[in-house]
């Protein structure tokens, strides 16, 4: 799960971690007290949107006084920010960040992640804050520094020392630098993030250490045991055929093709839609009706494919395991009394009560495309869509 | 031969009493597995599908000789029953369970690294030797006995690699989902020096998906190790960067983790990778001897 900017800044300041002061504001009238509020020379004001490369895009302003505070936050709320991460089409602008200013003599990064290759949670900084991780890794990997938390002794405070001595810092910096790490992997550990990014991590010219920006992503599985982080989701920066999904336990994926999919598994959910692409179309969609589904979320998921208005086509793939194809069948009969469906359906079933499954549907008056293997599916419904 | 299960295997269900696994319980004994008990706090001395229910797997252990567990204890509990699993010496461990919170499995992974166990998944389907022993959620009657291992991070997925070979008339020697979450007990790696040393197997389907660098670790390993031929698929060619895919590992994240890249290190350590999931029967087909 995704958080904002000032959501992050929040729960690190709640652990110790040194952010600037800020406030978030929704208007411009509030931004503009809350300028007044920081009452810094330097203000800065910061669309707040689940994406990154924000200032590139021109989400980030840097103003003085609070009267071109006022009129930043004029013109950021309510524009479509289009960054590298946000597609063509943009984010809409709903809340801003207000910050103090501050002074910065270096700008570095830090991050956290679990490395999947080692099975550790690792902290990774480098001298070339500002800049994309990614793109330091791909130029020049011997500027990040890594350390791997073996949690058998857990978090160390040579792991902080190493790394703020490799990252070149002196005299107080080197202290802010350690007690920030530390607190950093605190608030990380403790609320089972996924991800946590400083970037750009400041050094004043006091030597202060503090997160002038900062992203943090929770592990979703952890989630019932942190209610408050929970509790910061925001759904107006999600998709709303995906919220829709998640409503009724399905996993879906909105894409930009023609031809709509229901597959149980995630495995063959994502090896259908490169099936559909092996045959020249394009996937409208990754949907994974899961192993233990019933009629009416077989139901829900043909609803929310057929709201999609790009979708001219639409194949179910089912191998049954768990998922009993009799129940995929009912599901399919009662979603098409339910809706109308105007667009082809080819129907692949496998495995268990397969048999069943195909009686249902035959004895049905549903126009249904019928496959036997999942190439067979694909090329059908591929040639369907064409018309 | 097979890996890590077979007729020997004596089985238990750590949560036996709840719904999925008293259902999978019986779908395995009805494919023929041995099951000897199963495990469920505060219900031991009963009996269900004719077989004792234990306290702590310790006892199952004990007093019905158990050597394998398979795991259904809901996500905040599994953890606990990995560890108590391992602690009473059980060396095949398959858990089921999905949504087990990340950092709670790296502390698990660390705890048993050095041991003598293997930890199956979670959020896998289990493992499978056909005719002989079914430790998992799998369809079994899509099985038959045969040369081909295969190895996939996917359910569904790995029904339909088996499917398609059951139906061209070729058999499999032991078949494991390992999982689709982040950190997993059982790597591809694992996985394929176990069917290195299995004399009968004789060719090995691995499909891997988006997500992480497993694959390419992999294809390294089976460069340097492997002797019969491999056969992959990568699922999620299609899939967009940034977006989860159903399971917690499948995200292309940073650029990293595409299929791209994993075809491209699978092709270059000899593998015969398939762009199609539809191919991989026929293309195993044509590699066997």
């Amino acid at each position: 799960m995704n958080i904002h900017e000032y959501q992050a800044k929040e729960i690190l300041k709640g652990y110790g971690v040194k952010v600037p002061r800020g406030i978030m504001a929704e208007t411009a009238d509030a931004a503009e007290a809350a300028a007044k509020e920081l009452g810094s020379e330097v203000v800065v004001v910061k669309a707040q949107i689940h994406a990154g490369g924000r200032g590139k895009g021109g989400g980030v302003k840097v103003v003085k006084g609070v009267a071109a505070a006022r009129a930043a936050a004029e013109e950021l709320l309510g524009m479509q920010l289009v960054t590298h991460q946000t597609g063509p089409e943009g984010k809409k602008v709903l809340k801003i960040y207000v910050e103090e200013g501050c002074d910065i003599a270096k700008e570095l990064y830090l991050g956290m992640v679990l490395d999947r290759a080692t099975g550790y949670v690792t902290i990774m900084a480098s001298t070339e804050g500002g800049t994309e991780i990614e793109e330091v890794a791909a130029k020049t990997p011997e500027k990040i520094f890594k350390k791997s938390i073996d949690p058998a002794a857990g978090f160390m405070p040579c792991h902080a020392r190493s790394l703020a001595f490799q990252l070149g810092l002196k005299g107080d910096a080197v202290k802010n630098a350690q007690k920030f790490i530390a607190a950093l992997v605190k608030a990380f550990m403790d609320t089972d993030a996924s991800l946590a990014e400083i970037n750009p991590l400041v050094v004043t010219g006091g030597g202060d250490v503090l997160a002038l920006d900062a992203k943090m992503n929770f592990d979703s599985s952890a989630l019932y045991r942190h209610k408050d982080i929970e509790a910061l989701r925001d759904v107006s920066e999600e998709d709303a055929r995906e919220l829709e999904a998640s409503k009724f336990g399905l996993n879906y994926i909105s894409l930009d093709g023609e031809i709509g999919c229901m597959v149980n598994g995630a495995g063959l959910a994502m090896a259908t839609m490169d099936i559909i692409k092996h045959y020249g179309a394009e996937p409208a969609n990754f949907l994974d009706v899961g192993g233990g589904a019933n009629a009416e979320q077989v139901e829900n998921a043909f609803k929310l494919i057929l709201s999609d208005p790009n979708v001219k086509a639409v194949l179910v793939n089912i191998f049954g395991g768990i998922m009993r194809c009799d129940v995929i069948a009912e599901g399919i009969i009662q979603a098409a009394k339910a809706v109308d469906l105007n667009v082809p359906l080819v129907v692949r079933l496998k495995g268990t009560n397969v048999e069943i499954g195909r009686k249902m549907l035959a004895e049905s008056d549903i126009d249904i495309i019928s496959a036997e293997t999942m190439s067979e599916a694909a090329e059908k419904v591929v040639a369907a869509a064409r018309g | 031969m097979s890996i890590l299960v077979n007729k020997e295997t004596r089985l238990i269900t750590q949560g036996i009493t709840g719904a999925n696994g008293m259902f999978h319980s019986e779908q395995c004994i009805k494919y023929g597995t041995n099951l000897v008990g199963g495990v469920t706090p505060g219900k031991g001395g009963q009996e269900v599908l004719g077989v004792p229910v234990f306290d702590t797997v310790d006892q199952a252990v004990r007093e019905a000789g158990a050597n394998a567990t398979m795991i259904f204890v809901p996500a905040p509990f599994a953890p606990d029953a990995i560890i108590e699993a391992a602690d009473a010496g059980i060396e095949v461990i398959v858990c089921i369970t999905e949504g087990i919170p990340a950092l709670d499995m790296v502390g698990v992974k660390r705890a048993l690294s050095g041991r003598k166990v293997h930890l199956i998944g979670p959020n896998c389907p289990g493992v499978i030797t056909p005719e002989e022993c079914k430790a998992g959620i799998m369809p079994g009657h899509i099985h038959m006995k045969g040369p081909v291992g295969v190895i996939s991070r996917s359910g569904t997925l790995t029904y339909e690699a088996v499917g398609q070979l059951t139906e061209l008339g070729i058999g499999q020697t032991t078949c494991l989902g390992i999982g689709g979450d982040p950190i997993i007990g059982t790597s591809f790696i694992d996985a394929l020096s176990l069917f290195k040393d299995d004399p009968e197997t004789e060719g090995i389907i691995m499909i891997g998906e988006i997500g992480g660098s497993a694959e390419e670790e992999a294809a390294a390993y089976i460069k340097e190790n492997i002797d019969v031929p491999v056969v992959s698929f990568i699922a999620g060619q299609t899939a967009p960067k940034g977006k989860r895919m159903g399971h917690a590992g499948a995200i292309i994240a940073g650029g990293k983790g595409t299929a791209a890249e994993k075809m491209a290190a699978l092709e270059e350590a000899g593998c015969a990778v398939v762009k199609s999931p539809a191919d991989l029967g026929k293309t195993m087909q044509g590699l066997l001897k």
